[in-house]
Protein backbone atom coordinates (compact mmCIF):
# COMPACT_ATOMS: atom_id res chain seq x y z
CA UNK A 1 0.00 0.00 0.00
CA UNK A 2 3.06 2.30 0.14
CA UNK A 3 2.83 5.02 -2.49
CA UNK A 4 5.96 7.02 -1.70
CA UNK A 5 4.12 9.88 -0.01
CA UNK A 6 5.95 10.78 3.21
CA UNK A 7 3.51 11.05 6.11
CA UNK A 8 6.08 11.46 8.87
CA UNK A 9 9.40 13.25 8.38
CA UNK A 10 11.70 13.58 11.37
CA UNK A 11 15.02 15.43 11.15
CA UNK A 12 17.64 15.76 13.90
CA UNK A 13 14.93 15.45 16.56
CA UNK A 14 16.06 16.18 20.10
CA UNK A 15 14.17 16.11 23.34
CA UNK A 16 15.54 17.16 26.70
CA UNK A 17 13.56 16.68 29.92
CA UNK A 18 14.47 18.78 32.91
CA UNK A 19 14.23 16.59 35.99
CA UNK A 20 15.09 18.78 38.96
CA UNK A 21 18.53 20.22 38.17
CA UNK A 22 19.36 17.42 35.76
CA UNK A 23 18.84 17.50 32.00
CA UNK A 24 17.81 14.13 30.61
CA UNK A 25 18.51 13.78 26.87
CA UNK A 26 15.74 11.42 25.76
CA UNK A 27 16.29 11.94 22.00
CA UNK A 28 19.70 12.91 20.65
CA UNK A 29 19.12 13.56 16.94
CA UNK A 30 16.63 11.19 15.35
CA UNK A 31 16.00 11.06 11.60
CA UNK A 32 13.09 9.03 10.30
CA UNK A 33 10.78 8.97 7.27
CA UNK A 34 7.55 7.00 7.18
CA UNK A 35 5.57 6.60 3.99
CA UNK A 36 1.79 6.48 3.79
CA UNK A 37 0.57 2.91 4.28
CA UNK A 38 3.76 1.73 5.98
CA UNK A 39 3.74 -0.48 9.08
CA UNK A 40 6.88 0.39 11.04
CA UNK A 41 7.96 -1.39 14.22
CA UNK A 42 10.15 0.53 16.63
CA UNK A 43 12.14 -1.60 19.03
CA UNK A 44 14.74 -0.86 21.65
CA UNK A 45 15.51 -1.27 25.33
CA UNK A 46 13.87 0.79 28.06
CA UNK A 47 15.20 4.35 28.04
CA UNK A 48 16.12 4.20 24.35
CA UNK A 49 13.69 7.03 23.53
CA UNK A 50 10.92 5.01 21.82
CA UNK A 51 8.14 6.38 24.00
CA UNK A 52 9.44 9.94 23.75
CA UNK A 53 9.43 9.65 19.97
CA UNK A 54 5.89 8.24 20.18
CA UNK A 55 4.76 11.14 22.38
CA UNK A 56 6.27 13.77 20.08
CA UNK A 57 4.81 12.20 16.94
CA UNK A 58 1.43 12.07 18.69
CA UNK A 59 1.59 15.73 19.65
CA UNK A 60 1.53 14.93 23.36
CA UNK A 61 4.75 16.87 23.98
CA UNK A 62 6.69 19.36 21.86
CA UNK A 63 10.22 18.63 20.60
CA UNK A 64 13.15 20.54 22.10
CA UNK A 65 14.96 20.82 18.78
CA UNK A 66 14.85 19.43 15.25
CA UNK A 67 12.00 19.12 12.80
CA UNK A 68 8.96 16.84 12.82
CA UNK A 69 6.53 17.00 9.94
CA UNK A 70 3.21 15.18 9.98
CA UNK A 71 1.53 15.49 6.62
CA UNK A 72 3.77 18.43 5.90
CA UNK A 73 2.81 20.20 9.13
CA UNK A 74 5.80 21.22 11.29
CA UNK A 75 5.05 20.20 14.88
CA UNK A 76 7.57 22.69 16.28
CA UNK A 77 5.42 25.50 14.95
CA UNK A 78 2.28 24.16 16.58
CA UNK A 79 0.88 25.69 19.74
CA UNK A 80 -0.70 23.54 22.45
CA UNK A 81 -4.05 24.06 20.73
CA UNK A 82 -2.49 23.06 17.40
CA UNK A 83 -1.14 19.84 18.91
CA UNK A 84 -4.57 19.14 20.38
CA UNK A 85 -6.06 19.52 16.89
CA UNK A 86 -3.37 17.20 15.53
CA UNK A 87 -4.34 14.49 18.04
CA UNK A 88 -7.96 14.99 17.13
CA UNK A 89 -7.55 14.63 13.37
CA UNK A 90 -4.23 13.10 12.34
CA UNK A 91 -3.24 10.63 15.05
CA UNK A 92 -4.85 7.65 16.74
CA UNK A 93 -3.35 6.07 19.85
CA UNK A 94 -3.37 2.48 21.04
CA UNK A 95 -1.85 1.97 24.49
CA UNK A 96 -0.48 -1.04 26.30
CA UNK A 97 -3.10 -0.67 29.06
CA UNK A 98 -5.97 -0.16 26.58
CA UNK A 99 -6.95 3.10 28.32
CA UNK A 100 -10.68 2.85 27.77
CA UNK A 101 -12.93 5.08 29.86
CA UNK A 102 -14.29 2.69 32.49
CA UNK A 103 -17.64 4.44 32.90
CA UNK A 104 -18.60 4.19 29.23
CA UNK A 105 -19.63 1.22 27.11
CA UNK A 106 -17.35 0.06 24.29
CA UNK A 107 -19.62 1.82 21.78
CA UNK A 108 -19.47 5.06 23.75
CA UNK A 109 -15.70 4.80 24.11
CA UNK A 110 -15.55 4.82 20.33
CA UNK A 111 -18.25 7.49 20.01
CA UNK A 112 -16.46 9.89 22.32
CA UNK A 113 -13.45 9.97 20.01
CA UNK A 114 -15.81 11.09 17.22
CA UNK A 115 -17.42 13.62 19.54
CA UNK A 116 -14.08 15.11 20.56
CA UNK A 117 -13.13 15.37 16.87
CA UNK A 118 -16.52 17.07 16.32
CA UNK A 119 -17.55 14.40 13.84
CA UNK A 120 -21.16 14.20 14.81
CA UNK A 121 -22.49 13.30 11.38
CA UNK A 122 -23.18 9.80 10.08
CA UNK A 123 -20.48 7.23 10.67
CA UNK A 124 -18.01 6.51 7.86
CA UNK A 125 -19.24 3.29 6.15
CA UNK A 126 -15.62 2.11 6.21
CA UNK A 127 -15.88 2.02 9.99
CA UNK A 128 -18.49 -0.73 9.84
CA UNK A 129 -15.96 -2.73 7.87
CA UNK A 130 -13.44 -2.03 10.63
CA UNK A 131 -15.83 -3.26 13.33
CA UNK A 132 -16.35 -6.47 11.33
CA UNK A 133 -12.63 -6.83 10.98
CA UNK A 134 -12.08 -6.32 14.71
CA UNK A 135 -14.85 -8.76 15.60
CA UNK A 136 -16.30 -6.65 18.42
CA UNK A 137 -19.66 -5.68 17.02
CA UNK A 138 -21.52 -7.99 19.42
CA UNK A 139 -19.57 -6.63 22.45
CA UNK A 140 -20.12 -2.92 21.85
CA UNK A 141 -22.68 -2.42 24.62
CA UNK A 142 -20.49 -3.84 27.32
CA UNK A 143 -18.41 -1.75 29.69
CA UNK A 144 -14.64 -2.34 29.64
CA UNK A 145 -14.73 -4.35 32.88
CA UNK A 146 -16.95 -6.90 31.14
CA UNK A 147 -14.51 -7.34 28.26
CA UNK A 148 -11.40 -9.49 28.05
CA UNK A 149 -8.00 -7.83 27.56
CA UNK A 150 -8.02 -8.78 23.88
CA UNK A 151 -11.51 -7.35 23.41
CA UNK A 152 -10.59 -4.14 25.22
CA UNK A 153 -7.56 -3.71 22.98
CA UNK A 154 -9.71 -4.27 19.89
CA UNK A 155 -12.12 -1.58 21.13
CA UNK A 156 -9.11 0.69 21.69
CA UNK A 157 -7.99 0.07 18.10
CA UNK A 158 -11.50 0.86 16.84
CA UNK A 159 -11.47 4.09 18.86
CA UNK A 160 -8.04 5.00 17.50
CA UNK A 161 -9.09 4.74 13.87
CA UNK A 162 -12.72 5.88 14.00
CA UNK A 163 -11.73 9.36 12.82
CA UNK A 164 -9.60 8.05 9.93
CA UNK A 165 -6.29 9.34 11.30
CA UNK A 166 -3.27 9.56 9.04
CA UNK A 167 -1.19 7.64 11.56
CA UNK A 168 -1.96 4.95 14.11
CA UNK A 169 0.53 4.99 16.97
CA UNK A 170 0.56 1.78 18.98
CA UNK A 171 2.63 1.67 22.18
CA UNK A 172 3.25 -1.95 23.21
CA UNK A 173 -0.26 -2.96 22.09
CA UNK A 174 0.31 -6.58 23.09
CA UNK A 175 2.23 -5.86 26.31
CA UNK A 176 -0.68 -6.92 28.53
CA UNK A 177 -2.00 -9.76 26.41
CA UNK A 178 -1.39 -13.50 26.28
CA UNK A 179 0.08 -15.05 23.15
CA UNK A 180 -3.26 -15.93 21.58
CA UNK A 181 -4.72 -12.44 22.03
CA UNK A 182 -1.40 -10.88 21.03
CA UNK A 183 -1.50 -12.72 17.74
CA UNK A 184 -5.12 -11.66 17.18
CA UNK A 185 -4.33 -7.97 17.84
CA UNK A 186 -1.17 -8.01 15.73
CA UNK A 187 -3.07 -9.77 12.94
CA UNK A 188 -5.73 -7.09 13.11
CA UNK A 189 -3.14 -4.31 12.91
CA UNK A 190 -1.64 -6.00 9.88
CA UNK A 191 -5.10 -6.35 8.29
CA UNK A 192 -5.84 -2.69 8.93
CA UNK A 193 -2.58 -1.84 7.27
CA UNK A 194 -2.91 -4.19 4.32
CA UNK A 195 -6.65 -3.93 3.64
CA UNK A 196 -7.30 -0.31 4.56
CA UNK A 197 -3.86 1.19 4.02
CA UNK A 198 -3.58 2.48 7.59
CA UNK A 199 -0.12 3.86 8.40
CA UNK A 200 1.05 2.29 11.65
CA UNK A 201 3.97 2.95 13.98
CA UNK A 202 4.23 0.31 16.66
CA UNK A 203 6.55 0.31 19.65
CA UNK A 204 7.33 -3.13 20.99
CA UNK A 205 9.85 -5.10 23.03
CA UNK A 206 8.73 -8.31 21.44
CA UNK A 207 10.77 -9.38 18.34
CA UNK A 208 7.89 -11.58 17.12
CA UNK A 209 5.53 -8.62 17.29
CA UNK A 210 8.07 -6.38 15.58
CA UNK A 211 8.22 -8.83 12.71
CA UNK A 212 4.64 -7.89 11.74
CA UNK A 213 5.96 -4.53 10.48
CA UNK A 214 7.30 -3.81 7.01
CA UNK A 215 10.46 -2.61 8.61
CA UNK A 216 11.97 -2.53 12.06
CA UNK A 217 13.64 0.59 13.46
CA UNK A 218 15.99 -0.10 16.39
CA UNK A 219 16.64 2.64 18.92
CA UNK A 220 19.30 2.95 21.60
CA UNK A 221 20.34 5.88 23.79
CA UNK A 222 18.03 8.34 22.08
CA UNK A 223 19.21 7.54 18.57
CA UNK A 224 18.18 5.25 15.75
CA UNK A 225 20.74 2.47 15.74
CA UNK A 226 19.75 0.74 12.53
CA UNK A 227 16.81 -0.04 10.28
CA UNK B 1 -22.05 12.67 24.44
CA UNK B 2 -20.60 15.02 27.06
CA UNK B 3 -23.76 14.65 29.16
CA UNK B 4 -23.56 10.88 28.78
CA UNK B 5 -19.98 10.93 30.07
CA UNK B 6 -20.91 13.26 32.93
CA UNK B 7 -23.90 11.13 33.98
CA UNK B 8 -21.91 7.91 33.69
CA UNK B 9 -19.21 9.45 35.89
CA UNK B 10 -21.84 10.35 38.50
CA UNK B 11 -23.38 6.87 38.34
CA UNK B 12 -19.97 5.22 38.55
CA UNK B 13 -19.36 6.59 42.07
CA UNK B 14 -22.84 6.46 43.66
CA UNK B 15 -21.68 7.01 47.24
CA UNK B 16 -19.61 10.06 46.35
CA UNK B 17 -22.45 11.42 44.24
CA UNK B 18 -25.01 10.80 46.97
CA UNK B 19 -22.85 12.43 49.66
CA UNK B 20 -22.20 15.46 47.46
CA UNK B 21 -25.93 15.79 46.73
CA UNK B 22 -26.76 15.40 50.39
CA UNK B 23 -24.20 18.00 51.45
CA UNK B 24 -25.52 20.53 48.92
CA UNK B 25 -29.07 19.57 49.92
CA UNK B 26 -28.33 20.18 53.59
CA UNK B 27 -26.72 23.51 52.70
CA UNK B 28 -29.85 24.60 50.82
CA UNK B 29 -32.13 23.18 53.50
CA UNK B 30 -30.17 25.07 56.17
CA UNK B 31 -30.73 28.38 54.38
CA UNK B 32 -34.40 27.72 53.62
CA UNK B 33 -35.12 26.46 57.13
CA UNK B 34 -33.54 29.50 58.73
CA UNK B 35 -35.40 31.91 56.47
CA UNK B 36 -38.58 29.85 56.88
CA UNK B 37 -38.27 29.91 60.67
CA UNK B 38 -37.59 33.66 60.72
CA UNK B 39 -40.52 34.48 58.48
CA UNK B 40 -42.77 31.80 59.98
CA UNK B 41 -42.27 32.90 63.56
CA UNK B 42 -42.74 36.56 62.74
CA UNK B 43 -45.87 35.82 60.74
CA UNK B 44 -47.17 33.65 63.55
CA UNK B 45 -46.53 36.43 66.06
CA UNK B 46 -48.33 38.92 63.80
CA UNK B 47 -51.20 36.50 63.25
CA UNK B 48 -51.63 35.96 66.97
CA UNK B 49 -51.47 39.69 67.67
CA UNK B 50 -54.09 40.42 65.04
CA UNK B 51 -56.17 37.52 66.42
CA UNK B 52 -56.95 39.68 69.44
CA UNK B 53 -59.45 41.57 67.32
CA UNK B 54 -58.00 45.02 68.09
CA UNK B 55 -57.53 47.91 65.69
CA UNK B 56 -54.54 49.62 67.31
CA UNK B 57 -51.54 48.42 69.34
CA UNK B 58 -49.64 50.72 71.70
CA UNK B 59 -46.30 50.02 73.38
CA UNK B 60 -44.34 51.87 76.03
CA UNK B 61 -41.98 54.64 74.95
CA UNK B 62 -38.51 53.40 74.06
CA UNK B 63 -39.63 49.85 73.26
CA UNK B 64 -39.80 48.24 69.86
CA UNK B 65 -42.43 46.02 68.34
CA UNK B 66 -40.33 42.88 68.31
CA UNK B 67 -38.07 43.23 71.34
CA UNK B 68 -38.88 41.71 74.73
CA UNK B 69 -38.99 44.43 77.35
CA UNK B 70 -40.30 44.64 80.89
CA UNK B 71 -43.77 46.01 81.51
CA UNK B 72 -43.37 49.78 81.85
CA UNK B 73 -46.68 51.18 80.69
CA UNK B 74 -48.91 52.33 83.53
CA UNK B 75 -52.33 50.71 83.77
CA UNK B 76 -53.74 54.25 84.12
CA UNK B 77 -53.36 54.62 80.38
CA UNK B 78 -56.18 52.09 79.90
CA UNK B 79 -58.70 54.60 81.20
CA UNK B 80 -56.97 57.40 79.30
CA UNK B 81 -57.38 55.54 76.03
CA UNK B 82 -60.96 54.55 76.81
CA UNK B 83 -61.79 58.26 77.13
CA UNK B 84 -60.54 58.95 73.58
CA UNK B 85 -63.09 59.40 70.78
CA UNK B 86 -64.06 56.23 68.87
CA UNK B 87 -62.21 53.93 71.33
CA UNK B 88 -64.62 51.28 72.54
CA UNK B 89 -62.38 48.79 74.33
CA UNK B 90 -58.83 48.75 75.72
CA UNK B 91 -56.95 45.60 76.76
CA UNK B 92 -53.62 45.66 78.57
CA UNK B 93 -51.24 42.72 78.54
CA UNK B 94 -48.01 41.84 80.29
CA UNK B 95 -45.33 39.72 78.56
CA UNK B 96 -42.60 37.96 80.42
CA UNK B 97 -39.87 35.89 78.70
CA UNK B 98 -39.61 32.34 80.03
CA UNK B 99 -36.49 31.29 78.14
CA UNK B 100 -35.50 31.16 74.49
CA UNK B 101 -38.20 32.69 72.33
CA UNK B 102 -41.01 31.65 74.68
CA UNK B 103 -43.06 34.07 76.74
CA UNK B 104 -45.90 33.95 79.22
CA UNK B 105 -48.63 36.55 78.81
CA UNK B 106 -50.68 38.09 81.59
CA UNK B 107 -54.29 38.92 80.68
CA UNK B 108 -57.42 40.17 82.28
CA UNK B 109 -59.68 37.53 80.82
CA UNK B 110 -62.86 39.60 81.06
CA UNK B 111 -61.25 42.51 79.15
CA UNK B 112 -59.72 40.14 76.61
CA UNK B 113 -62.95 38.20 76.03
CA UNK B 114 -64.85 41.38 75.38
CA UNK B 115 -62.42 42.36 72.65
CA UNK B 116 -61.55 39.04 71.04
CA UNK B 117 -64.65 36.99 71.65
CA UNK B 118 -62.66 34.86 74.08
CA UNK B 119 -60.55 31.76 73.76
CA UNK B 120 -62.11 28.66 72.28
CA UNK B 121 -61.50 25.97 74.88
CA UNK B 122 -60.62 22.53 73.54
CA UNK B 123 -60.44 21.23 77.10
CA UNK B 124 -60.82 22.64 80.62
CA UNK B 125 -62.06 26.06 81.66
CA UNK B 126 -60.94 29.64 82.42
CA UNK B 127 -58.90 30.62 85.53
CA UNK B 128 -60.36 29.98 88.95
CA UNK B 129 -57.32 30.68 91.09
CA UNK B 130 -53.93 32.40 90.91
CA UNK B 131 -51.66 29.46 90.03
CA UNK B 132 -53.55 28.39 86.96
CA UNK B 133 -52.40 28.66 83.41
CA UNK B 134 -54.11 28.40 80.03
CA UNK B 135 -52.04 27.00 77.13
CA UNK B 136 -52.79 26.63 73.45
CA UNK B 137 -53.00 23.29 71.70
CA UNK B 138 -49.49 23.53 70.13
CA UNK B 139 -47.89 24.25 73.47
CA UNK B 140 -49.84 21.43 75.13
CA UNK B 141 -48.78 18.93 72.45
CA UNK B 142 -45.13 20.01 72.51
CA UNK B 143 -44.96 19.74 76.29
CA UNK B 144 -47.30 16.74 76.71
CA UNK B 145 -49.72 18.77 78.82
CA UNK B 146 -53.37 18.10 79.55
CA UNK B 147 -55.84 19.73 81.85
CA UNK B 148 -54.65 19.15 85.40
CA UNK B 149 -50.97 18.83 84.40
CA UNK B 150 -48.38 20.84 86.25
CA UNK B 151 -46.23 23.33 84.40
CA UNK B 152 -43.13 25.08 85.74
CA UNK B 153 -43.03 28.76 84.79
CA UNK B 154 -40.91 31.47 86.41
CA UNK B 155 -39.69 28.87 88.93
CA UNK B 156 -43.23 28.19 90.13
CA UNK B 157 -45.57 25.26 89.63
CA UNK B 158 -48.75 26.10 87.71
CA UNK B 159 -51.77 23.92 87.06
CA UNK B 160 -53.06 23.77 83.51
CA UNK B 161 -56.73 24.71 83.75
CA UNK B 162 -57.51 25.00 80.05
CA UNK B 163 -56.27 24.14 76.58
CA UNK B 164 -57.40 26.52 73.84
CA UNK B 165 -57.29 26.82 70.07
CA UNK B 166 -54.12 28.58 68.94
CA UNK B 167 -54.11 31.93 67.13
CA UNK B 168 -55.12 34.43 69.78
CA UNK B 169 -52.30 36.54 71.23
CA UNK B 170 -50.32 34.01 73.27
CA UNK B 171 -49.54 30.36 73.75
CA UNK B 172 -49.20 30.53 77.54
CA UNK B 173 -51.56 32.79 79.48
CA UNK B 174 -51.86 33.54 83.19
CA UNK B 175 -53.83 36.17 85.06
CA UNK B 176 -52.38 39.65 84.48
CA UNK B 177 -52.47 40.69 88.12
CA UNK B 178 -50.63 37.52 89.18
CA UNK B 179 -47.91 37.99 86.56
CA UNK B 180 -47.52 41.69 87.42
CA UNK B 181 -47.00 40.82 91.09
CA UNK B 182 -44.58 38.01 90.33
CA UNK B 183 -42.42 40.13 88.04
CA UNK B 184 -42.44 43.22 90.25
CA UNK B 185 -44.44 45.24 87.76
CA UNK B 186 -47.65 45.77 89.65
CA UNK B 187 -49.85 48.22 87.81
CA UNK B 188 -47.68 48.07 84.69
CA UNK B 189 -48.38 46.78 81.20
CA UNK B 190 -46.28 45.74 78.19
CA UNK B 191 -48.85 46.45 75.49
CA UNK B 192 -52.28 47.99 75.13
CA UNK B 193 -54.71 46.93 72.42
CA UNK B 194 -57.53 49.27 71.39
CA UNK B 195 -60.75 48.36 69.65
CA UNK B 196 -62.57 51.19 67.91
CA UNK B 197 -66.24 51.71 67.22
CA UNK B 198 -65.43 51.38 63.50
CA UNK B 199 -62.15 50.11 61.97
CA UNK B 200 -62.53 52.87 59.34
CA UNK B 201 -61.59 55.36 62.05
CA UNK B 202 -58.23 53.73 62.70
CA UNK B 203 -56.07 56.24 60.84
CA UNK B 204 -57.88 59.19 62.35
CA UNK B 205 -57.62 57.85 65.92
CA UNK B 206 -54.00 56.84 65.39
CA UNK B 207 -53.08 60.33 64.17
CA UNK B 208 -54.88 61.87 67.10
CA UNK B 209 -53.15 59.60 69.64
CA UNK B 210 -49.74 60.16 68.11
CA UNK B 211 -50.22 63.85 68.51
CA UNK B 212 -51.16 63.45 72.16
CA UNK B 213 -48.53 60.82 73.00
CA UNK B 214 -45.72 61.39 70.51
CA UNK B 215 -43.20 59.13 72.31
CA UNK B 216 -45.41 56.05 72.29
CA UNK B 217 -44.93 53.53 69.46
CA UNK B 218 -48.39 52.93 67.99
CA UNK B 219 -49.42 50.74 65.11
CA UNK B 220 -52.58 49.92 63.25
CA UNK B 221 -53.07 46.18 62.84
CA UNK B 222 -52.50 46.49 59.09
CA UNK B 223 -49.13 48.13 59.80
CA UNK B 224 -48.34 45.50 62.37
CA UNK B 225 -48.43 42.66 59.86
CA UNK B 226 -45.96 44.41 57.58
CA UNK B 227 -43.74 45.43 60.48
CA UNK B 228 -43.32 41.82 61.60
CA UNK B 229 -40.62 41.25 58.97
CA UNK B 230 -37.02 40.06 58.96
CA UNK B 231 -35.71 43.55 58.23
CA UNK B 232 -37.45 44.99 61.30
CA UNK B 233 -35.88 42.56 63.75
CA UNK B 234 -32.57 43.98 64.93
CA UNK B 235 -29.69 41.73 63.84
CA UNK B 236 -31.85 39.08 62.14
CA UNK B 237 -30.84 40.05 58.60
CA UNK B 238 -27.19 40.00 59.65
CA UNK B 239 -27.71 36.62 61.32
CA UNK B 240 -29.27 35.20 58.15
CA UNK B 241 -26.37 36.71 56.20
CA UNK B 242 -23.86 34.92 58.43
CA UNK B 243 -25.66 31.59 58.02
CA UNK B 244 -25.77 32.06 54.24
CA UNK B 245 -22.05 32.86 54.21
CA UNK B 246 -21.39 29.72 56.24
CA UNK B 247 -23.57 27.74 53.83
CA UNK B 248 -21.54 29.02 50.88
CA UNK B 249 -18.31 28.03 52.64
CA UNK B 250 -19.70 24.56 53.46
CA UNK B 251 -20.93 24.10 49.87
CA UNK B 252 -17.64 25.33 48.50
CA UNK B 253 -15.60 22.97 50.68
CA UNK B 254 -17.81 19.94 50.01
CA UNK B 255 -17.74 20.40 46.25
CA UNK B 256 -14.06 21.31 46.30
CA UNK B 257 -13.22 18.10 48.16
CA UNK B 258 -15.59 15.99 46.09
CA UNK B 259 -14.39 17.30 42.72
CA UNK B 260 -10.76 17.36 43.79
CA UNK B 261 -11.01 13.68 44.72
CA UNK B 262 -12.89 12.94 41.52
CA UNK B 263 -10.26 14.67 39.40
CA UNK B 264 -7.47 12.86 41.23
CA UNK B 265 -9.26 9.52 40.75
CA UNK B 266 -9.76 10.28 37.08
CA UNK B 267 -6.30 11.57 36.30
CA UNK B 268 -5.74 8.74 33.85
CA UNK B 269 -9.12 9.34 32.22
CA UNK B 270 -8.26 12.99 31.74
CA UNK B 271 -5.03 11.81 30.06
CA UNK B 272 -7.05 9.51 27.77
CA UNK B 273 -9.38 12.33 26.78
CA UNK B 274 -6.41 14.58 26.07
CA UNK B 275 -4.76 11.87 23.97
CA UNK B 276 -8.00 11.70 21.97
CA UNK B 277 -7.71 15.42 21.29
CA UNK B 278 -9.84 16.89 24.07
CA UNK B 279 -9.03 20.55 24.67
CA UNK B 280 -8.66 22.06 28.15
CA UNK B 281 -12.10 23.62 27.59
CA UNK B 282 -13.58 20.17 26.93
CA UNK B 283 -12.20 18.94 30.27
CA UNK B 284 -13.43 22.08 32.10
CA UNK B 285 -16.82 21.59 30.52
CA UNK B 286 -17.09 18.03 31.85
CA UNK B 287 -16.14 19.01 35.41
CA UNK B 288 -18.40 22.07 35.47
CA UNK B 289 -21.34 20.14 34.00
CA UNK B 290 -20.89 17.47 36.63
CA UNK B 291 -20.83 20.14 39.33
CA UNK B 292 -23.86 21.90 37.87
CA UNK B 293 -25.85 18.65 37.93
CA UNK B 294 -24.80 18.06 41.56
CA UNK B 295 -25.71 21.64 42.50
CA UNK B 296 -29.10 21.61 40.77
CA UNK B 297 -30.09 18.14 42.01
CA UNK B 298 -28.71 19.00 45.46
CA UNK B 299 -30.79 22.19 45.53
CA UNK B 300 -33.94 20.25 44.63
CA UNK B 301 -33.09 17.77 47.38
CA UNK B 302 -32.56 20.70 49.76
CA UNK B 303 -36.03 22.05 48.97
CA UNK B 304 -37.54 18.61 49.62
CA UNK B 305 -35.56 18.39 52.88
CA UNK B 306 -37.09 21.72 53.92
CA UNK B 307 -40.50 20.03 54.02
CA UNK B 308 -38.88 17.44 56.27
CA UNK B 309 -37.47 20.09 58.59
CA UNK B 310 -40.87 21.80 58.73
CA UNK B 311 -42.48 18.47 59.61
CA UNK B 312 -39.88 17.98 62.37
CA UNK B 313 -40.57 21.48 63.72
CA UNK B 314 -44.31 20.86 63.70
CA UNK B 315 -43.94 17.52 65.44
CA UNK B 316 -41.25 18.36 67.99
CA UNK B 317 -41.56 22.09 68.62
CA UNK B 318 -44.90 23.36 67.32
CA UNK B 319 -45.23 25.98 70.06
CA UNK B 320 -41.69 27.30 70.19
CA UNK B 321 -41.04 27.42 66.44
CA UNK B 322 -43.09 28.00 63.31
CA UNK B 323 -41.50 27.28 59.98
CA UNK B 324 -42.87 28.64 56.76
CA UNK B 325 -42.12 27.23 53.31
CA UNK B 326 -40.67 30.15 51.36
CA UNK B 327 -40.79 29.42 47.59
CA UNK B 328 -39.48 32.95 46.92
CA UNK B 329 -36.21 31.83 48.45
CA UNK B 330 -35.87 28.60 46.41
CA UNK B 331 -34.13 30.26 43.45
CA UNK B 332 -32.02 32.40 45.80
CA UNK B 333 -30.83 29.42 47.88
CA UNK B 334 -30.35 27.39 44.68
CA UNK B 335 -28.29 30.17 43.11
CA UNK B 336 -26.17 30.51 46.26
CA UNK B 337 -25.56 26.74 46.35
CA UNK B 338 -24.80 26.75 42.62
CA UNK B 339 -22.31 29.60 42.96
CA UNK B 340 -20.62 27.93 45.95
CA UNK B 341 -20.41 24.62 44.08
CA UNK B 342 -18.98 26.22 40.94
CA UNK B 343 -16.46 28.07 43.04
CA UNK B 344 -15.54 24.77 44.70
CA UNK B 345 -15.14 23.05 41.33
CA UNK B 346 -13.00 25.79 39.85
CA UNK B 347 -9.60 24.70 41.14
CA UNK B 348 -10.12 20.95 40.51
CA UNK B 349 -11.40 21.74 37.00
CA UNK B 350 -8.49 24.05 36.29
CA UNK B 351 -6.07 21.43 37.61
CA UNK B 352 -7.63 18.73 35.41
CA UNK B 353 -7.64 20.95 32.33
CA UNK B 354 -3.99 21.82 32.82
CA UNK B 355 -2.83 18.26 33.44
CA UNK B 356 0.05 17.01 31.34
CA UNK B 357 -1.33 14.24 29.12
CA UNK B 358 1.77 12.06 29.38
CA UNK B 359 1.92 12.27 33.17
CA UNK B 360 -1.84 11.68 33.39
CA UNK B 361 -1.61 8.58 31.19
CA UNK B 362 1.10 7.09 33.37
CA UNK B 363 -0.90 7.77 36.57
CA UNK B 364 -1.67 4.58 38.51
Amino acid sequence: MNNGEIVIRVRNLRKVYHVGDVDVHALRGVDLDVERGEFVSIVGPSGSGKSTLFHILGGLTPPTDGEVYIHGQNLRELSEAGRTELRRREVGFVFQKYNLLPTLSAADNIAIARHIARRNGPEDPRFQQVLELLGIRHRLHHKPRALSGGEQQRVAIARAIVNNPSILLADEPTGNLDTENSNIVLGLLRDLNERLGQTILMITHNPEAAAYGHRIVRMRDGRIQDE
Amino acid sequence: MTNKLVLSNLKHRPVRTFLSLLAIGVEVCMMLTLVGLSEGMLEDAARRATGVGADILIRAPGTSLISMSSASLSEKYLSFFLEQPHVRLAVGTVEQPTGGVSTVTGLDLAEFNAMSGGFKFLAGRPFQNDREVIVDDYYARQNNLSVGSTLNLLNLEWRVCGIVEPGKLARVVVQRRVLQDLTGSTGKLSRIFLKLDDPANTDKVLADLKEKLPDFPMYSMAELTSLYSVSNVPGLSAFIGVIIALSIIVGFLVVFLSMYTAVLERTREVGILKALGASPFYILNIIFRETAILAIAGSVLGIVLTYGSRWAVMVFAPAALTQKIVPDWWPIAGAIAFAGAMLGAFYPAWKAAGQDAIEALSYE
